[in-house]
């Protein structure tokens, strides 16, 4: 397998702009003979799309949701970062990409990371220009708030909805290129399956979820652009409908896979209620910043808590461990998300949870109130609080809110080189759903930037060499015999899982499955609980193709059969992140192998063994997968043990 | 553990567009208050497939409130009625034991039922692409800094923009009116500097789509703001008709 990451020679501060130079262009009369399909209508598709079509590309974008403004990305809180300076703070485009590297535990690849840090300042600029209603000050000029992991003020926001922003932003520049008729859209549309033609991406099986109609679509290159992969854990902060379907698929025709143990877990979210619990809701980590956490110090007192008997008030102060502020006196309860995520496992692994399940811990206000007064902390949270009483019934004003960890962003993606082309040539994967720019742990506020970097200012420039190498002619026709037999895959599929007719519903899978990921893959990961969850998995998968029961027909809106699909291919993914998370002997970002801990139980990397993307290839059904290793050469960045004490 | 409750659901079923549609019942056993109301479905649903029954098909994804896409009427009310809340944030806890509840999907010509609960809101995105916009191509813009807004522009652009899409206006009102939703993406696009040199064009052909599309005019009653999930104010229809009827004159139409 060729991982060749065609990262461009010369300093890294000019390698961007010289390779920009040296790609090659598609003139601008040709540019209308090239097709681009784009899957996913994120930050990262919709960006992808509008600018495709505004350079001249004729452009068709697929999505599952009813209208692309729906796409996840919608749901980022917090912000966006850019290297700007704004705030006169000592911030630059090296600092932000040095960030990222360490932030990322450096395990991204470095000449990404500093392009990305470079066009950070582009991304802000468009969005104003689109009229994106930023925090500004009274000057008129745009705000900035700091964010977790970085000591500068670097983060741009439109109050706790930035990604909600930017995407609508993202979407109406695509509304402006579907009504000049340069982007054919098309919501409620499933991808299924990517088509090779002689070893390149050049089209996609879709069906349309409402018709059940089952379609080909030849491009000259395919853009996927179809986010995370959280819900391999059932229950986490995604969407409902986020899915590995196409990058799955794609990876089965021979795209590497890569990191898929990376997961990162947000700290603070609201806990599990109960059985029925669909998905977990994510508060902004900036409650950390007024907050403090904590859980009794004996699990007697938390037992009573549990049963009802007492409540946190009760719970004098000598008595409560404020386990944070405790183990890392200067950073507090600002540690970064995985070290806060763990440490909240930990004291409820120790039997001192205080929530029904034994699953959650306090984040408490009671100080911040005394402190500041309520309206001080109602105009700095409000948003949040309402949320939360919202969904748990309580006033967090009152008695302190209770947290838990949850799956919230998948690091790990399909492997892609420089120019965001995977290893499958003519295939190219950008946002969330590739791997490259945040290593073992992201930091907050940098999803949105990447996904945005990708789409606006990268892809765009990249395509074009792999589209003027092909020429307009290289465009197959969709009646080939690669188009026909992998439609006959995709209704094969669809007409297997609705004829099992079995006891079980996809729900039930994906539960099951999602609590195994859970418990062997998740915060915390050993060598016996990966390999009881290898033997389990694919036990798991069989009884889901013997005694799955998908009610209804292909012909027709049908949510159980979409879903069936999405737990089909989780079922096989999830024996890939464990396997992945095995062969990973260390501990690094959101990766921690109980085995590699330092006495004191921080995260111990490997660097002299592991620093390397893992990326995996397809070997057939029920075969195992082969472990390939893009090595990872720091130029400008010393790696150090990352250390919060 | 609060109590459980025992609920009986009036549904809305309907194969698709053509399909005249009817209610049937259902019971809901053993719902938590702690639910959500969409958790409640899913547990109805789970119920209904492993009985041999298709389950009720409804829109949700994001399940937080911000994507737009859940969409039922609850007891005759858009979202269910709980001040700022869609229908995904709704909790059970609102409800009590042995009510009967009444779901419906948003009901408009311009919304077709695609099945049960399911309409089709591709209107709104066609509205959109006839000017929901400000016409900038990638790259081709001056620093972020360098056009201030004053911040109170800016803030109530935002309160505008904050629409999630929903239609949840349209389903509260009498006529259909889509007039609160294309009100609050007009009068975004028209506070902020950027969008000045398009502020005519914009507002004459997102209306005149709005009305091609088949929503009603616009009498007044708030409705759509009672129900609005994001609260965005009645005064941003105001503000269209300012916008619209300032076109029309800078036009020279009348």
């Amino acid at each position: 397998m060729n991982l060749d990451a065609k990262i461009p020679s010369g300093p890294m501060a000019q390698k961007w702009d010289k390779h920009q130079f040296d790609l090659k262009l598609v003139n601008p009369a040709n540019k209308r003979k090239y097709e681009v399909i784009v899957v996913g209508s994120g930050l990262a598709g919709a960006s992808a799309a509008a600018t495709l079509a505004e350079l001249g590309y004729n452009v068709k974008c697929f999505c599952f949701q009813d209208s692309p403004r729906r796409a996840h990305s919608i749901a980022a809180q917090g912000g966006i970062n850019a290297a700007k300076n704004y705030q006169n703070d000592g911030d630059s485009v090296h600092r932000l990409f040095y960030d990222t590297v360490k932030g990322g535990d450096y395990r991204s690849r470095e000449a990404n990371v500093h392009r990305l840090a470079q066009v950070s300042v582009n991304i802000i600029d468009q969005c104003a220009a689109q009229g994106v209603p930023f925090a500004r000050e009274y000057g008129g000029l745009l705000a900035n708030r700091s964010f977790g992991g970085a000591q500068v003020s670097r983060t741009f926001y439109a109050r706790g909805q930035t990604g909600q922003q930017l995407l609508l932003g993202a979407y109406s520049s695509l509304c402006r290129q579907i009504g000049l008729g340069k982007v054919q859209m098309f919501p409620r549309t499933e991808m299924l399956d990517v088509v090779l033609v002689d070893g390149h991406a050049k089209g996609i099986i879709v069906r349309d979820m409402v018709s059940g109609e089952i379609s080909r679509h030849s491009a000259h290159a395919v853009v996927l652009a179809t986010g995370g992969y959280g819900n391999a854990f059932f229950l986490s902060t995604n969407a409902m409908g986020c899915n590995v379907t196409a990058a799955f698929r794609a990876y089965k025709h021979g795209a590497a896979f890569a990191n898929p143990c990376y997961t990162q877990i947000h700290p603070t979210c609201i806990p599990v209620s109960g059985e029925h619990q669909s998905k977990l809701t994510l508060m902004s980590e900036s409650l950390r910043n007024d907050g403090r956490v904590w859980v009794p110090k004996s699990r007697a007192v938390a037992e009573q808590i549990r049963q009802g008997e007492l409540k946190a008030g009760d719970v004098a102060e000598a008595d409560r461990d404020y386990y944070l502020e405790r183990k890392y006196p200067s950073f507090g309860n600002l540690v970064p998300r995985d070290v806060a995520s763990r440490n909240a496992k930990e004291a409820c692994d120790d039997g001192r949870g205080v929530v029904g399940s034994g699953l959650g811990v306090y984040l408490d206000f009671e100080d911040a109130i005394g402190r500041l007064g309520e309206s001080a902390v109602r105009e700095r949270y409000g948003n949040l609080f309402d949320m939360y009483e919202k969904i748990t019934g309580s006033n967090a004003y009152k008695n302190p809110m209770t947290i838990f960890p949850a799956v919230h962003y998948t690091m790990g993606g399909l492997w892609v080189d420089y120019n965001l082309m995977s290893n499958v040539p003519g295939l190219y994967v950008v946002g969330e759903a590739n791997f490259s720019d945040h290593g073992a742990n992201r930091l907050g506020a940098s999803a949105l930037m990447q996904g945005l970097a990708d789409g606006y200012f990268v892809l765009p420039y990249t395509i074009g060499q792999y589209l003027a190498e092909v020429g307009p002619d290289g465009r197959p026709s969709e009646e080939g015999s690669e188009f026909a037999s992998a439609e006959e895959k995709v209704r094969a599929q669809i007409n297997k899982l609705l004829s099992i007719k079995g006891k079980r519903t996809p729900t039930s899978f994906h539960r099951e499955l999602g609590q195994i990921m859970w418990d062997k893959c998740g915060m915390a990961r050993n060598k016996a609980g990966l390999e009881a969850a290898i033997k389990k998995i694919p036990e798991l998968r069989a009884e889901f193709w013997e005694n799955l029961n998908v009610p209804g027909e292909n012909g027709s809106l049908n949510q159980s059969l979409e879903q069936a699909g999405r737990v089909a291919d989780f079922l096989e993914f999830g024996e890939l992140m464990c396997r992945d998370a095995l062969q990973r002997e260390e501990s690094c970002g959101g990766h921690f192998r109980e085995e590699h801990q330092t006495p004191e139980g921080e995260a111990k990397r490997d660097d002299e063994n592991f620093s390397f993307v893992g990326a995996w290839e397809y070997k057939g059904e029920n075969q195992t997968p082969e472990l390939h290793k893009e090595n990872l050469v720091y130029e400008e960045v010393k790696m150090t043990q990352r250390s919060y004490k | 553990m609060d109590k459980l409750m025992n609920l009986k659901l009036k549904v809305w079923r309907q194969d698709n567009a053509e399909d005249l549609g009817r209610f049937e019942e259902y019971e809901a056993h053993d719902i938590s208050p702690d639910m959500s109301f969409l958790e409640m479905l899913d547990v109805v649903n789970e119920g209904l497939i492993e009985s041999g029954k298709e389950p009720i098909a409804f829109d949700s994804d994001c399940r937080e409130g911000i994507c737009g896409t859940c969409s039922m009427v609850i007891n005759g009310t858009a979202h269910g009625g709980q001040k700022g809340t869609t229908a995904c944030q709704l909790h059970m806890r609102h409800f009590s034991d042995g009510m009967t509840i009444t779901i419906e999907p948003w009901r408009a010509t311009a919304f077709p039922v695609h099945r049960d609960l399911v309409v089709d809101r591709t209107a709104f995105d066609r509205i959109q692409q006839k000017g929901g916009f400000i016409s900038v191509r990638t790259g081709s813009v001056p620093d972020a800094n360098a056009i201030p807004v004053p911040k109170d522009d800016s803030d109530l652009a935002m309160d505008a923009a904050q629409c999630i899409g929903c239609g949840a206006c349209v389903a509260a009102c009498k006529n259909a009116s889509a007039m609160l939703f294309v009100a609050a993406k007009i009068s975004h696009l028209s506070l902020v500097p950027q969008g000045q040199p398009e502020r005519e064009r914009r507002a004459l052909a997102m209306v005149k789509q709005m009305d091609d599309e088949g929503f009603g005019n616009c009498t007044v009653t708030g409705s759509c703001e009672a129900v609005c999930p994001k609260e965005i104010s009645l005064d941003f229809i105001a503000r269209m008709n300012r916008e619209y009827g300032r076109a029309l004159i800078k036009k020279g139409t009348i």
